[in-house]
């Protein structure tokens, strides 16, 4: 069985009608702890897939915005082992009453891998632990943007005996050989970052500081993609997705759901404005 | 062989074997379980790229003749080796001292800085950026650019700026751009952070000067390369007649990173008569937050590209660091120190604060050297072993000198 199948399923039905479908970001238990649960309630009906940022201490690959809710996330108190019972009590509410979380999307952790790799205690086992505890809160797959392809062999093996996926990114600068082997390991769908930066980024500078235009960019990911593929980096608004239609999937909507809430303002509304 | 993070490490011997016989680092950036490149994609094709380079570099002989070159006319090297007569009285031992200090800019970290910003030449970059803690690799950086002709932006943590002013200032009249971090912690781990993220922006047309033997793959080893030339001379500088025409019972250096201690360590390793001891940052106390000694309290984690020992919490959050000395202040430390400390081919001791300010005070008045806080750090180790095995012969990596702390000083050192 293809991992996360359902995933990619749910991403290219929304999508069906070219523009791409939408995945928001939210960091976890920012701007409060309880702020979790109904942020994705909020969101899952304009959404594909949600993911959850795990906030961690050196977020290297975040502009200020993801460093500022990651730091106010960790002051509330947030841990992944906390995310992850909060995803299970959600999940298994959900079964029992549908009305409770109507159409729940495929959840999507993103975290740094130490979170990941330090919260189930040390050595390998730790890696089963957390595959576990992945599956039982109903994550359908991981995140990790500092793990690349190479080193990603000893977790990908453990979270795939869950049925737990573990998406690659690409960048720009990936050669096309590399983008294809890539593709082909990741799981649910390719996540093609289109800026040569950080998150929060705006589009244009990101058009700017790559040499290919992103679009063809896109477009040659998804020639040589078995899953689909979502871009990330500098979406912020809807002209922004307009601008991708047709040539990827999805779009991951995150530094902006960020600033919104930072600013007290309704996170779905903005998603819903993209759809 | 394969290594993961999860590697078992063999046999210590044949483990030390595997590292003196070049296996590791290994074709993944490892040394046994610890190393690794855990860096975004779009770091990727940098990091490879800057691995082959190397490569390239270190086997051309045109590459070593240049680099002696300037080590020679510039950084005044070889340093010197120098028996500290009046601390051999006071401990009982005899003391030497591997003068780093006298290094061009003052202190060990000019060695890195100029191997690579040739290497960077050869890369065909023009920009160069680091991350600095004393200030003293983020000086070395910025005089490398200078004489080389690169653009140069130093990323140094804003409780860094204001514990260590002169280094600011050097770093600005050399033509560096100093750009004070006031994410995270505001330490050297921010700096990396930062330089980590300026990296991303433009991965093929800035190289990324690392200054200490962390990082991903083949930073570790290629600060280890370049600081090398500290062990390689003091091997011989010990043995010479005109030093102590033996090898030392015990070698110490201060260790942050790491990039000293690897440097002088690398002399050694392969003497098993030679103890090894590294100077970790016991900063006040035990507590959590109030120290940067990360073998003593940290355990295996992912930061900053590497899989190494690191101060964390239970929930794999990098924790707050706390040491006098700027350049040791950080909760990580090289993956070849790992490596070593799991083999327990080093010993890694943990010396506060108040020790470390002792020993400065100490060198000043029986050496006539006033040395940096951060090799402060050994020197109280030295002492303390030394006091337990009268008669023996120490080495000490004196690996930098304490004028860029004046300001720290005359606050603490009454």
């Amino acid at each position: 069985m293809t991992i996360a199948k359902h995933v990619s399923d749910s991403i290219l039905r929304r999508s069906a009608r070219g523009r791409p479908a939408l995945v928001p970001y939210i960091t976890a238990g920012f701007p409060k702890l309880e702020s979790l649960s109904a942020q994705l309630r909020a969101l899952a009906p304009h959404a594909a897939a949600i993911e959850i940022g795990v906030p961690f201490s050196d977020p290297m690959a975040d502009g200020v915005t993801i460093q500022g809710s990651s730091r106010k996330a960790l002051d509330n108190g947030v841990t992944l082992r906390w995310i992850l019972d909060q995803l299970g009590a959600m999940t298994a509410g959900n079964q029992q009453a549908t009305e409770h979380w109507p159409q729940q999307p495929p959840l999507v952790l993103m975290s740094y891998l130490n979170p990941v790799i330090s919260s189930f205690g040390a050595g390998r086992s730790s890696l089963r632990s957390l595959a576990q505890a992945c599956r039982g809160s109903g994550v359908s797959l991981l995140i990790i943007p500092d793990l690349p392809l190479e080193e990603s062999g000893e977790l990908r093996e453990q979270l795939h005996l869950q049925g737990v996926g573990l998406v690659q990114l690409v960048s720009p600068v990936t050669p096309q050989a590399r983008a294809r082997t890539i593709a082909h390991a990741s799981d649910g769908f390719l996540y093609a970052v289109t800026v040569t930066g950080v998150t929060g980024g705006s589009a244009p500078a990101a058009a700017a500081a790559t040499a290919v235009s992103p679009n063809r960019y896109l477009d040659s990911l998804r020639e040589l993609s078995p899953v689909p593929v979502c871009a990330g980096f500098g979406i912020r608004t809807r002209a922004h997705v307009d601008a991708l239609a047709g040539h990827c999937d999805g779009a991951i909507v995150g530094s902006a759901l960020i600033d919104a809430i930072d600013k007290g303002q309704d996170p779905a509304a903005l998603l819903a404005s993209m759809v | 062989m394969t290594t993961a993070m999860h590697s078992e490490l063999g046999d210590p011997a044949l483990e030390l074997g595997r590292l003196l016989s070049g296996q590791y680092p290994d074709a993944r950036g490892r040394f046994g379980p610890f190393g690794g490149r855990y860096v975004p994609e779009t770091l990727w094709g940098a990091i490879t790229r800057l691995e082959s380079a190397a490569k390239l570099a270190l086997a051309d002989p045109a590459f070593a003749t240049e680099l002696a070159f300037h080590q020679r006319t510039w950084v005044g090297r070889p340093t010197p080796m120098m028996r500290a007569a009046n601390l051999s009285t006071a401990w009982g031992c005899n003391v030497w001292l591997k003068r780093e200090d006298l290094a061009h800019t003052g202190a060990h970290k000019i060695n890195n800085a100029l191997g690579q910003a040739m290497l960077a030449k050869r890369l065909g970059v023009t920009r160069i950026i680091a991350e600095t803690g004393a200030g003293q690799h983020g000086v070395a950086t910025a005089a490398a650019c200078a004489r080389m002709g690169f653009t140069c932006r130093v990323y140094m943590g804003a409780v860094d700026v204001e514990r260590q002013q002169p280094n600011v200032q050097r770093m600005k009249w050399f033509g560096a751009e100093v750009v004070p971090v006031t994410s995270g912690d505001a330490t050297l781990r921010a700096a990396i952070d930062e330089a980590m993220r300026d990296w991303v922006c433009d991965p093929m047309g800035t190289h990324y000067l690392l200054g200490s033997a962390v990082g991903p793959h083949p930073f570790p080893w290629l600060v280890r390369t370049f600081q090398s030339v500290i062990g390689t001379e003091s091997r011989e500088q010990m043995l010479s007649p005109a030093g102590a025409a033996r090898l030392p019972d015990a070698v110490f250096s201060c260790v942050g990173g790491g990039s000293n201690a690897i440097g002088m360590f690398h002399g050694f390793l392969a003497d098993p008569s030679v103890l090894i001891y590294g100077a970790e940052a016991g900063g006040r106390g035990d507590a959590t937050g109030q120290h940067a000694a990360t073998m003593a309290h940290g355990r295996p984690g992912v930061m900053h590209g590497s899989y190494s020992y690191l101060l964390q919490d239970d929930h794999g959050q990098v924790v707050k660091t706390s040491s006098i000395s700027a350049g040791l202040d950080y909760p990580g430390i090289g993956p070849e120190h790992a490596f070593l400390h799991a083999i327990g081919r080093v010993q890694y001791v943990p010396v506060t604060d108040q020790q470390a300010l002792d020993a400065v005070r100490e060198v000043c008045r029986s050496e006539g050297i006033l040395p940096a806080i951060e090799p402060s750090h050994a020197v109280a180790a030295a002492k303390a072993w030394a006091k337990a095995n009268p008669g023996a012969t120490v080495l000490i990596n004196l690996c930098g000198r304490g004028d860029k702390d004046m300001p720290i000083l005359m606050k603490n050192l009454v």
